[in-house]
C-alpha cells in the first residue's frame, strides 16, 4: 500500500499553530494576537519563524522561542525549523490585535492605550472590570516590563494594564 | 546579522570597544539598582526600580549578544568572565548605589546622558546597532519620565531629602559627564557614520537638554570630566565588590544554566 504524502504545512497553517501558543506571562493571549510574530516562511521542508521581543529584558522571550520550536517540531518532526529573534522592527503595543485586546480585557488586564510621544500618563483608561473611566495610574511599572498598575476609584479594584510602547 | 563582515577591518576594534562600553554601562547600572529589590522606600518604588533594573539588564544582554556575535564570543563569557579591571563602564557607575537620593541622582544623570547617546545611535550606518538602539530608546523614555519626576520631588523638599540630594550631587556630579567621554578610536567610527554623533557634540546636547531641570531644581551643572582618558578605567573598590557579587554564581559553577 503506497503511503499518501501529506501536504506540507502552509504559512497560514504555521500561523494558526503560533496563534494557539499562549504568551508565557499572560497566557490568555496567543503569540499572534500579541503581535510578536514578525514573519513566517515555509519553503520545501523548512519552516522559518521570526519573533520580535516586546521589551528587551522580557524573560518570556526565550520561553516563546522554545515553545514555537517544540510545537512546530511535534507537528513536523522532519522539517528544518528555525526560530529567530529579530530586532529589525520594534514591537509596539499597537501590534496587539483587536481580538487580543478583548481577551486581555475579559481577563482583567487593561489593553494598552494609544502610544504618545512624549509619554502621557494621564490618558483616560477604562477599568476592565466595571468599565468606569475613573481610573488612576498607580505605577508606570508593574510585575513584568510590559505592564503597569492602575486603580479603579469606582469599583476600588487595582488592575494591570499593558504599557503603551 | 552577519557579525562584523560589513564593517571595515580598521573599525572593528573601536566598534567592539564602543559596544562593550554601552553594554557595561547598562549592565553595571542594572545590577547596581537591582539591589533595591525588596528594600526600596515604598512598595511602588520596589516594583519600579526592579523593572528599571530588569530593562537595563535586558539592554545589556542584547548588546553583549550583538558584540559576542560580532567577535565570536559567548555573551555570558563577556559579561561574567572578565576581571573587574577589564570593565569599561563610565566612572559615574563606579559609585555604590548609596541611599535613595544618590540612586535617583545617578539614574537621572545617567539616563539623561544615555538618552542623548542612544537617540543618536538610532541613526547609525550599521543597521544592527541602529535597530537595537531604536528598541532601547523606546524603553528609556519611561525611565527618564520616572526619574525626572523623582529628582524634582527630592529637589523641592526643604529638609532631609534635599540635603541628601545635595550630598549625592556633590559626589556624583564630577563623574556625570564620563558617560559621554570620548572612546578610543571614536573619530574613525564617526567618520564612517557607525557612530553618528561625536561624544563632544553629544555632551553639548546633553548639557543643553538638562539645563532647564537643573535650574528649576537649583542644582549646579556637572563640571567637565577630570581625566577623560580614564573615564572608563581604574575602577573603584566599591565596583570590585559589586563585581565579586555578580560573578559569584558563575565562579561557583561556570556551566550553570540559567
Amino acid at each position: 500500500m503506497s503511503e499518501v504524502a501529506r501536504p506540507p504545512l502552509s504559512e497560514a497553517d504555521v500561523r494558526a499553530v503560533l496563534a494557539a501558543i499562549p504568551d508565557p506571562e499572560m497566557p490568555v493571549i496567543g503569540l499572534v494576537d500579541l503581535g510578536v510574530v514578525r514573519s513566517v516562511a515555509v519553503s520545501g521542508d523548512s519552516i522559518r519563524v521570526e519573533l520580535i521581543p516586546t521589551f528587551l529584558g522580557c524573560p518570556a522571550l526565550e520561553l516563546m522561542v522554545a515553545a514555537v520550536r517544540d510545537r512546530l517540531r511535534s507537528i513536523e518532526p522532519d522539517a528544518t525549523i528555525e526560530v529567530a529573534v529579530s530586532h529589525a522592527e520594534p514591537w509596539t503595543s499597537e501590534r496587539i490585535s483587536p481580538a487580543g485586546r478583548e481577551v486581555l480585557r475579559r481577563s482583567g488586564i487593561g489593553p494598552p492605550l494609544p502610544m504618545a510621544v512624549p509619554i502621557r500618563l494621564d490618558q483616560p483608561a477604562p477599568c476592565p472590570y466595571c468599565g468606569s473611566g475613573r481610573t488612576v495610574l498607580d505605577n508606570a511599572f508593574g510585575p513584568t516590563p510590559c505592564r503597569q498598575i492602575r486603580y479603579c476609584t469606582a469599583c476600588r479594584q487595582p488592575f494591570e494594564q499593558v504599557k503603551a510602547l | 546579522m552577519s557579525g562584523f563582515d560589513d564593517i571595515a577591518p580598521a573599525l572593528r576594534e573601536p566598534l567592539a570597544g564602543y559596544l562593550l562600553a554601552l553594554a557595561d554601562d547598562e549592565f553595571v547600572l542594572g545590577f547596581s539598582d537591582s539591589e533595591w529589590t525588596g528594600i526600596a522606600p515604598m512598595l511602588e518604588e520596589d516594583v519600579a526600580m526592579s523593572s528599571l533594573a530588569q530593562d537595563e539588564l535586558g539592554h545589556a544582554a542584547a548588546l553583549y549578544a550583538l558584540l559576542g556575535e560580532s567577535i565570536g564570543r559567548d555573551p555570558d563569557a563577556i559579561a561574567y568572565d572578565r576581571p573587574a579591571e577589564d570593565f569599561r563602564h563610565a566612572r559615574l557607575l563606579d559609585h555604590p548605589r548609596g541611599d535613595w537620593a544618590a540612586t535617583i541622582a545617578r539614574r537621572w544623570l545617567y539616563d539623561t546622558a544615555d538618552g542623548v547617546r542612544v537617540e543618536a545611535l538610532v541613526g547609525s550606518s550599521w543597521q544592527p546597532l541602529a535597530d537595537l538602539a531604536a528598541l532601547i530608546a523606546r524603553e528609556e523614555r519611561y525611565h527618564r519620565l520616572h526619574v525626572g519626576t523623582w529628582i524634582e520631588r527630592l529637589a523641592a523638599d526643604d529638609g532631609e531629602a534635599r540635603r541628601r540630594l545635595d550630598t549625592a550631587w556633590e559626589r556624583l556630579g564630577p563623574d556625570a559627564a564620563t558617560v559621554l567621554a570620548p572612546l578610543p578610536g571614536e573619530e574613525a567610527l564617526v567618520a564612517a557614520g557607525v557612530v553618528p554623533v561625536a561624544s563632544a557634540e553629544l555632551e553639548r546636547g546633553w548639557r543643553a537638554s538638562i539645563a532647564p531641570t537643573l535650574s528649576r531644581c537649583r542644582l549646579p551643572a556637572p563640571p567637565p570630566v577630570r581625566e577623560p582618558g580614564s573615564a572608563r578605567q581604574r575602577h573603584s573598590t566599591e565596583f570590585r565588590d559589586l563585581h565579586a557579587e555578580f560573578t559569584s554564581v558563575r565562579r561557583l559553577d561556570p556551566a550553570a544554566a540559567w
